[in-house]
């Protein structure tokens, strides 16, 4: 009963995955920007990691400073348009809406931010500029929101900044981790391009730095270095039969998914493992191509899924099933996939207990572990001094950034172990300016 | 079910809601169309001396979302021949006997106005309204508002008009002046038989940001014109009151401006008005906005038990004094409904930079709260507190004293130094002047500047530890 028909064209593709919040006309950002109550100290801004002034730009799209608006956006985040599409503003600016006191809808925060920023993309207003050329340089790698971010922040104050970036496309998890209903390739290209024009840094692509002399280069040629180079790889189950056909990592999943659009191919009946915001995508995703079922299998109960409650409804609005209380055991099958053998589990005290002789086979043909991403270890092992801590996350001044090696500073997943496009940009800014403290001598 | 229809000064309608002289009254097309949609009657666009029009004509004013809350135009009187308006009056009053059609005149000569209401009277008119208010084009060749603006002339043209009128006279008054009583008055020693009011406000709109013209723009230029729709309907209300209560004005009120609804044209009844004239709600929905006209008054009526229009004219009225009567003794503070607050802390803003600073934040919740004493129960902040009910204002005295200013001043009790007994008897309370800096520190700064808050801040704690 599979509610979406396989798409096997691009505009089948892009029918299926219709944007979740679809670009606003004019009178539609006329009306939901004349609800906006400009509230005092408002909610909505404390709601935004990147501490966007909201009420303000809503107040300008109101008035016909869309531009206005737009600068309003990007002074706080540089990924004001990717924000406005992807991030979960259901628990963030817009969950903390006054109006969701008064049992009325809040206002389309993220929407309008995303109208705002999007005309002065197309538009190609010149919103900023590098700042003077201070004569120091500063390599990042990593072109996600965390590197871009810095960049930007780092032009804007006079540096020159080389981005070193191992894929073939800039922006990182928005281009290549976000499903694709949230923003469209173009569209976050677009706002990458944007801002490059703006600010003038140099991004190299298909540019791995993963040796220690290729780091060596850099730490000679520049006067520090940003690492925002996220996570890694699906961590592995370690479950027998986890090498078959057909099982694969939520990751790669969707990022195959986002190159290769409809080209990628689901299996007729998928299970998702996980509970996180990454495995309702992934069912998500897999409904929407056409798969007739899809079961979403979580280790707890429904109520302790890590995943927002927004994006299980969502997945659930596709049809999505969920399995709750099994652990996976095994994955079975014959050269490929077919099915999950899992015992049924139980909570207790808070600990994850199997009931004992409660295995079952539920069949699949496709198996898409949504179970966590893995540390990127070995890169970091080759830097000098830097910690870790016990997660695998990258140790470093809270305010500045700066890492247990001086000439080095990070900001993004990398540490604090996988958060959205938001925090990656806020804490990219506020690094960028620690950077900039650290090499004026201002610390 | 309550008796919609009137009688005013003589001219009969099966309800009283008019439309005014205007655009959508320009044809008998027109006026027979909103017959049959339910109007009770139509002042004619104004017939007079041959005229041209301009384009365009109409200048909105927009609020955020809002259209037309304000509208105004430079359009003249009818540029159509006076004899096919005598026809087609004749016609609509052939098809609609019982529905009110006056004819709305402006002319210049005692002859021509002794011609015109001839015309219109045996064309069929019920009753003739003298346009004494168009504010634009016509007033510099001395007519419209340049009689409104002049009582004397007014009276005179009144005369010369009731020398030869058989049907109903209605003056209709511009607000272009600085005591609408006073062309009232004259109205009626003119021997009028009622009084319209009001004509549009001499107005700009706007002005067009890229061609630095006023709206409308006619070819790059642009005029003053009259302002009417939602907007003028308290300039409107506040006339129409000062003509209902002055004793030597007395006649039967016809109330224009800024209706739309029912509850605008009660609100001009209950201030007085027997009749109500509507323009701009019309050009912008239609004709079909009288359905709800209609059944929101029969309803308001029902509910009230009036059984005529007459049982609610004026009843308003006594409850409008001046400010000398008002009971200084009644005292009311603001009250926070917690339960109903959304913390939106709008009333805290206003009432911090726009009254008394008489609003608090609380550590720990975004509830304000209310500083009794400081509260002057000016109501700002119940005005602004988007939740209905959230914020009161609550009763203070007792009920059981009464003074008015006036009473004060008779007794020779009027202060004679600043001591606001409102304000707690003590000297009006303001904060010192200096707790009002650095008070945009304690909001959440936007974007950029909270980043270099913090590395101020920052950079001062390590200041002060390394002086240590």
């Amino acid at each position: 009963m599979a509610e979406y028909k396989t798409p096997t064209s691009e505009p089948e593709f892009h029918a299926n995955f219709a944007q979740i919040k679809p670009r606003m006309n004019k009178s539609e950002a006329l009306f939901e920007s004349s609800r906006c109550l400009f509230c005092f100290d408002a909610p909505c801004i404390k709601a935004c990691p990147s501490g966007i002034d909201i009420p303000q730009f809503i107040r300008q799209i109101n008035t016909g400073n869309t531009t206005g608006a737009a600068r309003t956006i990007y002074e706080a985040n540089y990924f004001g348009n990717a924000c406005g599409k992807v991030c979960p503003t259901e628990v963030l600016c817009e969950g903390a809406c006054v109006y969701n006191l008064q049992d009325v809808k809040p206002i389309e925060i993220g929407r309008l931010q995303s109208f705002a920023t999007r005309e002065a993309i197309e538009q190609n207003k010149p919103l900023f500029g590098p700042g003077p050329a201070n004569g120091r340089k500063v390599a990042i790698i990593g072109a996600g929101p965390a590197g871009i971010s810095a960049a930007c922040e780092l032009r804007s104050l006079g540096y020159e900044v080389d981005v070193f970036e191992a894929k073939s496309q800039p922006s990182g998890l928005t281009v290549y981790g976000v499903a694709p209903y949230k923003i469209t390739n173009e569209e976050v290209l677009a706002e990458m391009t944007y801002l490059e024009n703006q600010f003038g840094f140099r991004v190299q692509y298909n540019q791995p730095i993963a040796s220690r002399r290729e780091l060596e280069a850099l730490e000679e040629s520049y006067d520090a270095i940003f690492l925002g180079i996220g996570l890694g790889a699906t961590n592995p189950l370690l479950l027998p039969g986890e090498e078959r056909n057909n099982c694969v990592g939520a990751v790669e999943f969707i990022e195959q998914l986002r190159v290769q659009h409809h080209r990628t191919a689901v299996g007729r009946k998928v299970i998702v493992l996980g509970g996180g915001n990454t495995a309702m995508d992934a069912a998500s995703e897999s409904a929407r191509m056409g798969a007739e079922d899809v079961i979403l299998a979580y280790r707890r109960g429904k109520e302790e899924m890590g995943a927002y409650e927004f994006e299980y409804d969502l997945a659930k609005g596709v049809g999505v099933k969920g399995l709750f209380n099994v652990a996976p055991v095994e994955i079975v099958g014959n050269g490929k996939v077919e099915g999950v053998r899992f015992i049924r589990t139980a909570t207790l005290h808070g600990q994850v207990q199997v009931v004992p002789g409660s295995e079952f086979v539920e069949p699949c043909d496709m198996v898409i572990k949504a179970t966590g991403q893995a540390k990127q270890t070995q890169l970091l092992s080759l830097i000098p001094g830097l910690q870790v801590d016990n997660k695998g996350r990258i140790v470093a001044d809270e305010r500045t950034g700066q890492t247990t090696n001086p000439k080095y500073f990070t900001s993004g997943d990398a540490r604090n172990g996988g958060a959205e496009v938001v925090n990656a940009a806020a804490e990219a800014k506020a690094t960028a300016r620690g950077i900039h403290a650290f090499l004026s001598g201002g610390f | 079910m309550p008796d919609l229809s009137i009688n005013f000064a003589g001219i009969k309608s099966p309800n009283p809601f008019w439309l005014a002289s205007a655009p959508p009254t320009n044809s008998g097309y027109q006026v027979m169309k909103a017959f049959d949609a339910g109007w009770g009657g139509a002042v004619w666009k104004t017939l007079g001396v041959p005229v041209v029009n301009v384009s365009s004509r109409y200048g909105g004013v927009n609020y955020r979302d809002k259209r037309l809350v304000g509208f105004n135009n430079i359009e003249l009187i009818s540029d159509r021949p006076l004899s096919d308006n005598l026809r087609e009056i004749e016609e609509v009053k052939k098809r609609f006997p019982h529905h009110a059609v006056i004819a709305s005149l402006m002319v210049q000569s005692r002859q021509e106005w002794h011609d015109i209401v001839r015309d219109v009277q045996n064309a069929g008119s019920d009753g003739i309204e003298l346009n004494f208010g168009c504010p634009h084009g016509m007033c510099e060749r001395g007519m419209g508002s340049a009689v409104g603006q002049e009582p004397e002339v007014l009276q005179t043209i009144v005369e010369w008009v009731m020398e030869v009128a058989k049907i109903p006279v209605i003056v209709k008054l511009t607000p272009n002046i600085s005591d609408i009583t006073e062309p009232a008055m004259a109205a009626r020693r003119g021997g009028a038989d009622a009084i319209s009011l009001i004509n549009t406000i001499q107005s700009i709109v706007g002005v067009d940001l890229d061609l630095f013209a006023p709206y409308p723009i006619v070819d790059g230029k642009g005029s003053n014109g009259g302002y009417c729709g939602p907007a003028v309907k308290p300039i409107a209300l506040n006339m129409v009151k000062n003509c209902a209560q002055h004793p030597e004005v007395q006649l039967p009120i016809s109330g224009i401006g800024g209706i739309e609804n029912w509850r605008d044209a009660v609100e001009h009844i209950l201030l007085g008005a027997s009749s109500v004239q509507v323009c701009t709600a019309a050009m912008h929905f239609g004709f079909g906005i009288i359905r709800e006209m209609t059944s929101g008054l029969e309803q308001y009526m029902t509910d009230k038990g009036f059984h005529t229009i007459y049982d609610m004219v004026g009843k308003a009225l006594p409850n409008v004094k001046h400010w000398e009567d008002l009971n200084l003794k009644y005292k009311v503070t603001a009250h926070i409904n917690e339960d109903k607050c959304i913390g939106c802390q709008l009333c805290y803003t206003a009432c911090e930079d726009g009254a008394h600073q008489a609003i608090q934040l609380q550590e720990g919740t975004r509830v304000p709260e209310i500083i009794d004493e400081n509260c002057v129960g000016c109501n700002l902040c119940s005005l602004v507190c988007p939740v209905e009910q959230c914020i009161t204002m609550e009763r203070r005295d007792d009920g059981t004293e009464h003074l008015t200013w006036k009473e004060r001043t008779t007794a020779g009790t009027i202060p004679t130094e600043f001591n606001d007994e409102r304000a707690g008897g003590r000297h009006h309370w303001v904060p010192e002047p200096a707790a009002a800096l650095g008070k945009e520190q304690h909001k959440t700064l936007p974007g950029k500047a909270r980043q270099y808050a913090r590395a101020d801040a920052a950079a001062l704690q390590a200041t002060a530890a390394s002086s240590e």
